[in-house]
């Protein structure tokens, strides 16, 4: 029964089929903890879309000025998307059973992700360097605010990674360990999408994001 | 004061009135009517002390020591009347029931009242708008339908539900009706409603639409507001105001005007000082802050916009009525926002161009701050 | 009276996936101190926000009393007025209503009333709690730090929340409020995580959703919009601690502060009021749904009548729900947005009206024909009826753009959201507690004190704010430290002021009435006897009473049924539980005319 149906029951009537259905105490068929994350990512998202829009709306003010380019930050992507594949190496391997590739692509997911990281923190010192920095530009406030954001759901995200490698080296049965390993190849995809947007909209010149408020009629 | 007194010896009675009734027919009764004495003594106490001031510290401080001893002596009382209440357990089914059934009385008899009082204070109260002085009547329009069209649901509510309880109250030889829904009846209750909803709407956004819409021929005022207090800037001979900005504020130039903007030389400023306006001319008030948001209202004009640093905001009315009129800042501006407010003066034409050739210019304030 | 004692048939087949591991604590301090156990959890907050919300009463006192008595009291002065109505206000409507209704009742109802042994994640479950016991405790801090809490308004508005002109605003107090918010929200996004999922998964066998006690819908739509709402307020207190800590000017325009240039330049304020409000509408539903949730089980149970209507009562919580986040700039006719959107705004606010109104109808429609007890929480819940629709029509003004525009920022609108989210919440949480006090301690409280206390309470909050609304109509300001001389407001207002701040003492001692009928009952109470209101939902139906850890003892019940068979025609008594099975029942559940339709169609019924 999908969820339009199960709200239009009438609750008074005796149910239709057997006395007590199977499953009808439980929606979706998810294990709990993937449905949390679910709805994390719902409030995640609204949290960067909200920073989206409030960029957008900023930029409408004829004093924009956007941030500079730095090409540190390609680097930095490369790094994440290689980040997310390993965990999803590590969710394959997970799947099969094989611990050897789940080490592996656990370990590289999460070096990466360091790498990552330690190249935004790189980002934030360099933007400094540039002559033009000025902590009152919005654009340069917007890009600190926003990335350390991201930047802290990534540690969150490793603290999690760390419990699950942890586990692995002390040796757990993998297939105990393979709903840890789902759950963060999952959030890594996650993040990496979301900062696909971010960059792909705010960081890269604003270009893009100009072009679809003007695609909406909004500029 | 007096009449203050009145009402307060009068909320005391009903108060001890009401824990009588409630007392009523058992045996801790005495301590209910002692505790509500004591703390209506303890009550009194606090006015005595709201009401000596900082002249009589003594009276002050004998107040609030009374304030103290009427509330503990209070509970210590409600505690004695609970511990008397608490061996009155065992009275007959019969009497029970009776006293269900007055309960039941005294609550259908308690919501009539919410709502005979409620509509009581409506008609009644001497407490209603200040008289209209502007154009804005239409707006004092809508919130009369409003009254009316929500006050007869409020009423038909309050009013069902008293019946309901009065005529439903639970007999033990009885079972409620099982109905889980009815849906004629709903989508009716839905329409109407839908059908309220768009009485009030309707004239409101109409009215709306006229609020945001400015006349051709509105004359600007500029409110330049500041942490706190107002300040006034009026078209000069040129009939426009000039540019601003608040970056070019400076001890000479308190309203950040654009020195190289010639149509700004001639405005008029005013610092310090009420507003004159002149009836019956519809004016657009140009709102800018230059610190925090603010707000410029004079209530018997009907229309208020806030101010925000970094825009700037405007509404429009025409003054109706000559008077001196109250503007008070409307929206919290720090710790002295209660006493940021000025005057408005509506006057007719002749007066008003008399007050206006007073006004220092743009120009004069420049000149006087190079001497 | 008979008690149901339900025994599984044995045609309904075992669970598919096994038993959840279940926390089990191993001492005193896993028991009572850091329990993952959702009923301690509920506890806990239940206390810790009612501890924090005397608080408030009190800082309410303070202000009532410079309103009523000015000049009177040497030790309030503006600063410190402005800093009580700031406390008052936040502590008010996050600390005590949300964390209240979601941390308090949702811990302790979702777990029970859907047949779930605990919450699906137990240890972020009180990881939540201690967050956010840490923000209150961050918040009260900020009484004791140099300049004092903030002073800037529950709004938070900048510039001026972070400027000197402010109470706190150049100091501590504007820093420490933006930090416990966001421990807060925090801490209130790991429970909440965990109310969603519990209602969503952990469901016990035959609880489908339209079987559920509305108390669960309205505190689950409400914990999602709560969710989605409050990254908005997160979001604009990051920045705004951005703007104050680091220079950076999200929301702060070029502002000359007494005189000298500050080093600020092309924010703007109104953004804030967006983000602020795109928070802060929902978050009136995020009270305001599990009331409406709570007080449909309470006026059924002792109205003794299914509540009218279920399925446009479910459709109602997720349409208002829904309609709650196209609102939100109803706040701001008079900010200086765009007046365009005024309106769009006006019109989605008062479309809202007609699911909120049809609730309010099918509330009275339960009460018509049934078979009313009027106990104390049926009491509470006819209050929250009148002042709920006195404060939503209230609304009906507020909404309606050109209306808002004389009536914004007076007492009127201090009136209306008093009534509406404070006043009628309140009376909501009051007679929940008087309900489920015999299901919490096993002791009944004692009724004459509660219905004292009903009686000063409802009578007096409705002295206090109905008053209130016509000072909005003459002008009164809100936010006034004092009137002063004011040529449109008669001296005989300022003896209304009086009556209000003897009305709101009255109301605020009345309370410690209540705190000792909950105390002294507690331990000295009569015994409750099983179910004593003879509920059917789930949470009356555990084998101990107050319910043990695990909640169920051996074997999760089983629902049969929707959780308002109340007075069904045939049936051995007035109510029959969710978990008694249907032979047991003796009564073929259907009403007449169903009956009539299956037959005719030759049904198999």
């Amino acid at each position: 029964m999908n969820l339009l149906q199960q709200l239009r029951e009438k609750p008074w009537l005796p149910s239709p089929g057997p006395v007590v259905a199977l499953r009808d105490g439980s929606t979706f068929y998810l294990p709990a903890a993937t449905l949390g994350l679910r709805v994390f990512f719902a409030v995640i998202t609204v949290v960067f879309s909200l920073l989206i829009t409030a960029y957008g709306t900023r930029m409408a003010f004829e004093d924009w000025r956007p941030a500079p380019q730095l090409g540190l930050l390609w680097f930095n992507t490369i790094m994440l998307l290689l980040a997310s594949a390993g965990m999803q190496w590590a969710r394959w391997a997970a799947r099969r059973g094989d611990r050897d590739n789940l080490a592996i692509g656990l370990l590289g997911g999460g070096i990466c992700t360091i790498a990552f990281l330690a190249g935004q923190l790189q980002a934030w010192r360099q933007l400094e360097m540039v002559p033009t920095f000025d902590v009152m530009s919005p654009a340069i406030g917007f890009f600190y605010l926003i990335t350390g954001l991201h930047g802290l759901h990534m540690v969150g995200g490793m603290v999690a990674w760390g419990r699950a490698a942890v586990k692995l080296w002390r040796g757990l049965d993998v297939m105990r360990l393979r709903l840890s390993v789902e759950l963060c190849a999952s959030y890594w995809h996650f993040l990496l999408v979301v900062w696909l947007v971010l960059f792909a909209l705010l960081f890269s010149g604003n270009d893009n994001l100009q072009a679809i408020l003007v695609f909406c009629g909004i500029r | 004061m007096t009449v203050a007194l009145i009402g307060y010896i009068l909320i005391l009675l009903a108060l001890c009135i009401g824990f009588c009734t409630i007392g009523r027919g058992s045996r801790g009764t005495r301590y209910a009517v002692l505790g509500s004495v004591a703390g209506a003594i303890g009550l009194g106490g606090l006015f005595v002390a709201a009401g000596s001031g900082p002249q009589s510290p003594r009276l002050h401080d004998a107040g609030l020591a009374l304030f103290a001893v009427g509330v503990l002596a209070n509970f210590y009382l409600l505690k004695r009347y609970f511990d008397e209440v608490e061996g009155d357990r065992h009275v007959s089914a019969l009497r029970r029931r009776a006293a269900g059934r007055a309960t039941k009385n005294m609550v259908a008899l308690a919501i009539i009242l919410v709502g005979a009082g409620t509509v009581g204070f409506h008609f009644l109260s001497p407490w209603w708008w200040t008289p209209i002085a502007s154009n804005w009547g239409y707006v004092d329009d809508t919130i009369i339908v409003t009254f009316w069209i929500t006050g007869v649901v409020f009423v038909a509510i309050v009013l069902f539900m008293a019946y309901c309880v009065f005529r439903y109250w639970h007999r033990d030889d009885r079972r409620a009706a099982y109905e889980p829904e009815n849906k004629k009846l709903e989508w009716w209750l839905t329409g109407l409603t839908a059908v309220g909803v768009a009485g009030m709407l309707t004239p409101g956004l109409f009215v709306w639409n006229q609020f945001v819409t400015v006349p051709e021929d509105a004359t600007e005022v500029e409110v330049l507001a500041r942490q706190w207090e107002f300040a006034f800037r009026l078209p000069g001979k040129d009939g426009v105001l000039g540019t601003s900005d608040a970056r070019n504020i400076t001890p000479e130039n308190p309203f950040g005007l654009n020195r190289s903007d010639p149509r700004g030389h001639d405005d008029v400023l005013i610092e310090g000082a009420e507003l004159h306006l002149p009836i019956n001319k519809p004016v657009k008030v140009l709102l800018r802050s230059i610190d925090v948001l603010h707000n410029f209202y004079v209530p018997e004009f009907r229309a208020k916009m806030d101010m925000v640093p970094g825009m700037i905001t405007y509404y429009w009315f025409t003054p109706t009525r000559t008077g001196t009129f109250d503007a008070l800042c409307f929206e919290l501006c720090g710790i002295g926002h209660y006493a940021m407010r000025v005057k408005v003066v509506v006057e007719d034409d002749g007066k008003y161009q008399a007050w206006l050739t007073q006004q220092p210019t743009f120009a004069r304030m420049l000149a006087q701050a190079a001497e | 009276m008979a008690y149901f004692i339900p025994t599984a048939p044995e045609d309904v087949p075992p669970a598919e996936l096994g038993e959840v591991e279940l926390y089990h604590a191993h001492s005193w301090i896993t028991r009572w101190v850091f329990c993952q156990d959702a009923k301690v959890i509920a506890i806990q907050y239940s206390l810790t926000a009612l501890a924090i919300g005397m608080v408030a009463l009190v800082l309410s006192w303070l202000m009532r009393l410079q309103l009523g008595f000015p000049e009177a009291f040497d030790f309030i002065d503006a600063q410190a007025y402005y800093q009580f109505i700031t406390m008052h206000g936040m502590i008010m409507v996050i600390y005590l209503l949300t964390a209240l209704f979601l941390g308090g009742f949702g811990n302790y109802l979702i777990p029970l009333m859907v047949g779930a042994r605990d919450m699906v994640f137990p240890y972020v479950n009180m990881l939540s709690y201690w967050i956010y016991l840490l923000a209150v405790l961050v918040l009260v801090s900020s009484f004791f730090v140099p300049g004092g809490p903030t002073g800037a308004g529950w709004t938070l508005y900048p510039p001026q929340a972070i400027l000197s002109g402010t109470p706190g605003g150049a100091e501590w107090g504007i820093i420490i409020m933006l930090a416990s918010l966001a421990l807060f929200i925090i801490g209130f996004t790991m429970g909440g995580l965990n109310y969603v999922v519990t209602v969503l998964q952990a469901r016990t066998r035959g609880m489908t959703l339209m079987r559920m006690p509305l108390t669960v819908w309205g505190i689950f739509v409400a914990t999602i919009l709560a969710l989605l709402a409050f990254p908005a307020l997160f979001v604009a207190a990051v920045m705004m601690g951005f703007d104050k800590l680091l220079g950076t000017s999200f929301f702060m325009p070029a502002i000359v502060e007494m005189g000298a240039q500050l080093k600020y330049g092309g924010g703007s304020p109104i953004l804030f009021q967006h983000l602020f409000w795109f928070f802060g509408h929902p978050e009136v539903y995020i009270v305001a749904l599990p009331a409406f949730g709570i007080v449909s089980d309470l006026i059924s149970v002792h109205a003794r009548r299914n509540i009218f209507g279920y399925r446009m009562m479910v459709w109602a919580i997720v349409i208002i729900g829904g309609l709650s986040f196209i609102v939100w700039a109803h706040h701001m006719y008079v900010s200086g947005m765009h007046p365009y959107f005024g309106f769009f705004f006006a019109t989605t606010t008062l479309i809202i009206a007609v699911p909120t109104a049809l609730k309010v109808y099918n509330w009275v429609l339960t009460l018509w024909r049934g078979n009313i007890h009027l106990t104390v929480p049926m009491l509470f819940a006819i209050g929250f009826i009148i002042t709920f629709v006195n404060g939503g029509i209230t609304g009906l003004f507020l909404g309606n753009a050109v209306v808002d525009v004389p009536l914004s920022d007076t007492m009127f609108v201090v009136a209306h959201f008093h009534m509406v989210m404070g006043v009628a919440p309140i009376l909501v949480i009051m007679g929940a507690i008087y309900h489920w006090f015999p299901l919490m301690t096993g002791r009944m409280y004692d009724d004459r004190l509660g219905k004292v206390h009903f009686w000063i309470t409802f009578l007096g909050a409705y002295a206090i704010f109905l008053p209130l609304h016509y000072l909005g109509l003459l002008g009164v300001p809100r936010r006034y430290f004092e009137m002063g001389e004011t040529s449109f407001i008669p001296p005989s207002a300022a003896t209304l002021n009086e009556f209000v701040t003897v009305m709101a003492l009255i109301v605020g001692f009345s309370q410690l009435v209540f705190i000792f009928n909950l105390v002294w009952s507690t331990f000295w109470g009569k015994a409750a006897e099983r179910n004593p209101w003879k509920a059917t939902t789930l949470e009356w139906q555990t084998p101990e009473m107050p319910p043990g850890h695990g909640n169920f003892g051996d074997r999760l019940p089983i629902v049969y049924r929707w959780a308002y068979a109340y007075g069904i025609p045939g049936a051995p008594q007035d109510y029959l539980p969710q978990n008694v099975p249907p032979d047991l029942a003796r009564v073929d559940e259907l009403p007449e005319e169903e009956k009539r339709h299956k037959a005719a169609a030759g049904g198999h019924a």
